[in-house]
């Protein structure tokens, strides 16, 4: 039977200087890179594939399909562009991942542009994180001088170039058509698509775009095999994957298993709600995706049954938040987040987030009435599906989803003329330290 | 001022990209590391070496947050007032601090040293509530432990990154994003406390990946064409 947590990505990280190509290669890295330069490229493709690896950026489309639409009869050259913009809220698997162990996604990078037949690749960092930047860029520097990268590597007559770009502040650069925006040195607002990224991407060439832990992956699947990989998670929801914990748990931090695993063993992996406290609500992955609550604590963490559940499994974000929040102030910060983000290309999600805002916050001052519930749910219903991109339908997920689970908070709000909470209990220092 | 060292970094930034335009983000930020922030001459020189309009380069420079206009303090204090953050005592570091700096949101204290703002989620939600300070981690504050930050940073003392290296200057950070590395990459940990958690469960209880099979699944060149 499978471990409870099954280290792979994260098992290098508590190694001594885990972050040098020294210590990567002492524990078998590199190794999968070698065996990938001496297989049939599409066969590279077809192992991907069969593992049922599915993309860890959020929207979990199969990582094998991506790479098989690109057309390698089409005479332009292909690109690879790894998405390491982490900045969904809730969402910190990536970041840890590249300062800690940046080797495992340039061998994933590697193998995956060999696949695809890429001779170009980017890693478009989000600007925000500086050392986690220097680890990567100082990754690249050692696999050229390792033969890793460049010209005719390891004499197979492939040749790559890799490039580490630091982004500028834009939560909507996480899209990947305003990833590629931001990439070619454009504002950085989403494309129409069709033409999808595979057939006309980055200088409109063929391009394959994946989350950094769905890179990261690539080396462990090319090692150990497609059927090692789907041994791990659920029928449709194969392998393992990083869940963070994060807020009212006793340890929060990353916890990586298989697909599958429910919020009622993390919790207990976390040392529970912290003391004295109980669940009250949680984001399955990151605040674009519903909420849900106690009730939901035994669904299994996968594609099909956190979307079973209302909800999305997104990039296993999970935020946890006990009875001391106050669900009116989370949801009201998350959309005025929104509204500051939104990239103001299209009508619904610009001028709706700021709709959006203008109500929550009075419904949050105790102001306004219970009508403003259904205008609040009429708003939401006119960004929903008619924005540009998915930043506007995410902006809808806690407000719809709060007022299903959480409706008699919104009231109290009204029947008390203001917030019924003391933001101070909230705090981790609570304990400790009284407000300022 | 853009010199002529500058220039030379800036199309040499250019350069790194199959299409020169590529190179408008970083060498952005090239230019907020030597001026301190985008400066007029910054955006002409960058318009010249790509062949665009002024305007097409202040268009990109207005989108993004991290560019600013005007004047950056040593150190930029970014608290993250997302959400999770906020809640956890995000809301009252940042209240704390902006009554200690005696500034607003985006505003800097009079001797220079520091740009208070708030910022979004920064990808460390295990470490709540967190501040970022020149864009280095500064994990599980509370209102007194980043008081004393600011005070340390006023006073010129060295800081180090709760979870990475001593805290260099602003303009100094920007090089690097611009692409131009500094000595900084072996200090710190790999891994910080909370991102070793599971692992260290795992480890504790014997818990491991399945072992690998062992067999080659996929078939090599050679053996496809037998």
């Amino acid at each position: 039977m499978t471990s409870t947590l099954t280290p792979v990505l994260t098992d290098d990280w508590d190694a001594e200087r885990s972050w040098t190509l020294a210590t990567y290669e002492s524990r078998g890295g590199y190794r999968a890179l070698r065996k990938a330069l001496g297989t049939d490229p599409d066969a590279l493709i077809a192992a991907v594939k069969d593992s049922g690896l599915r993309g860890r950026g959020g929207a979990g489309f199969p990582t094998g399909m991506k790479w098989s639409f690109i057309p390698q009869d089409n005479p332009k050259p292909k690109y690879l562009v790894v998405n390491a913009d982490e900045s969904e809220p809730g969402t910190c698997k990536d970041i840890p991942l590249m300062l800690a162990s940046p080797h495992t996604l340039l061998e994933g990078v590697i193998i995956s542009s060999f696949a695809i037949r890429a001779h170009h690749a980017f890693i478009y960092i989000r600007g925000e994180v500086l050392h986690v930047i220097r680890r990567v860029q100082a990754a690249v520097a050692e696999a050229y001088a390792a033969g890793h990268l460049g010209k005719d590597i390891h004499g197979s007559g492939y040749d790559l170039d890799v490039v580490v770009h630091a982004g500028a502040g834009a939560y909507i650069c996480g899209e990947e058509t305003a990833l590629l925006e931001g990439l070619e040195g454009r504002r950085g607002q989403p494309r129409l698509r069709p033409p999808f990224p595979a057939v006309a991407g980055l200088y409109a060439s063929p391009t394959v775009i994946n989350n950094v832990e769905s890179i990261a992956s690539v080396p462990s699947i090319i090692a150990n095999g497609a059927d090692w990989f789907s041994s791990m998670g659920t029928e449709k929801s194969k392998g393992y994957g990083i869940f963070s914990l994060s807020g009212h748990v006793t340890k929060p931090g990353q916890y990586e298993a298989p697909l599958g695993i429910t919020l009622r063993e993390l919790i207990e992996l976390a040392g529970g709600i912290r003391e004295g406290h109980d669940l009250k609500f949680w984001t399955p992955g990151g605040s674009s995706t519903p909420l849900l609550t106690a009730e939901h604590l035994d669904v299994p963490l996968d594609f099909e049954a956190v979307g079973a559940a209302g909800s999305m499994l997104g990039t296993r974000a999970l935020q946890i938040f006990d009875e001391t929040t106050c669900v009116v102030r989370a949801v009201l910060r998350w959309t005025e987040f929104y509204k500051h983000e939104s990239c103001g290309k299209c009508t619904p999600c610009r001028e709706g987030t700021w709709w959006l805002v203008q109500v929550l916050s009075r419904l949050e001052r105790g102001e306004g009435s219970e009508d403003d519930l259904d205008v609040l749910l009429d708003q939401c219903d006119n960004i929903l599906g008619r924005a540009f991109c998915a930043l506007g339908d995410g902006a809808t997920s806690p407000i719809t989803s709060s007022i299903e689970y959480f409706r008699d908070d919104y009231l109290a709000h009204l029947r008390h003329g203001g917030c019924p909470f003391d933001p101070a209990a909230a705090t981790v220092f609570a304990a400790q330290e009284v407000r300022a | 001022m853009i010199d002529e060292k500058t220039y030379a970094e800036l199309e040499e930034i250019a350069a790194r990209y199959p299409e020169k335009r590529s190179g408008l983000l970083p060498m952005l930020h090239l230019v907020q590391s030597v001026e301190g922030r985008i400066t007029p001459e910054g955006i002409e020189a960058c318009a010249d070496i790509l062949d665009i309009t002024a305007a097409d380069v202040s268009g990109v420079a207005t989108f993004y947050t991290m560019y600013k206009r005007k004047p950056v303090g040593d150190y930029h204090v970014g608290v993250c007032t997302n959400t999770l953050c906020a809640i956890m005592g995000g809301d009252l570091i940042f209240e704390r601090l902006k009554e200690h700096l005696d500034v607003g949101n985006d505003e800097t204290t009079e001797d220079g040293t520091i740009t208070l703002e708030h910022v979004e989620c920064n990808a460390a939600c295990d470490y709540a509530p967190v501040v970022m300070v020149n864009w280095e981690f500064m994990d599980n504050m509370t209102p007194a432990s980043a008081t004393q930050l600011v005070d340390d940073l006023q006073a010129g003392k060295e800081v180090r990154s709760t979870r990475g290296p001593r805290i260099c200057t602003w303009r100094e950070a920007e090089r690097v994003l611009a692409g131009y590395p500094d000595d900084r990459v072996h200090e710190g940990p790999g891994a910080g406390p909370a991102s070793l958690v599971g692992l260290k469960l795992a480890r504790e209880r014997g818990w491991t990946a399945p072992a690998s099979s062992g067999a080659p699944e996929i078939e090599s060149k050679q053996e496809a064409a037998e």
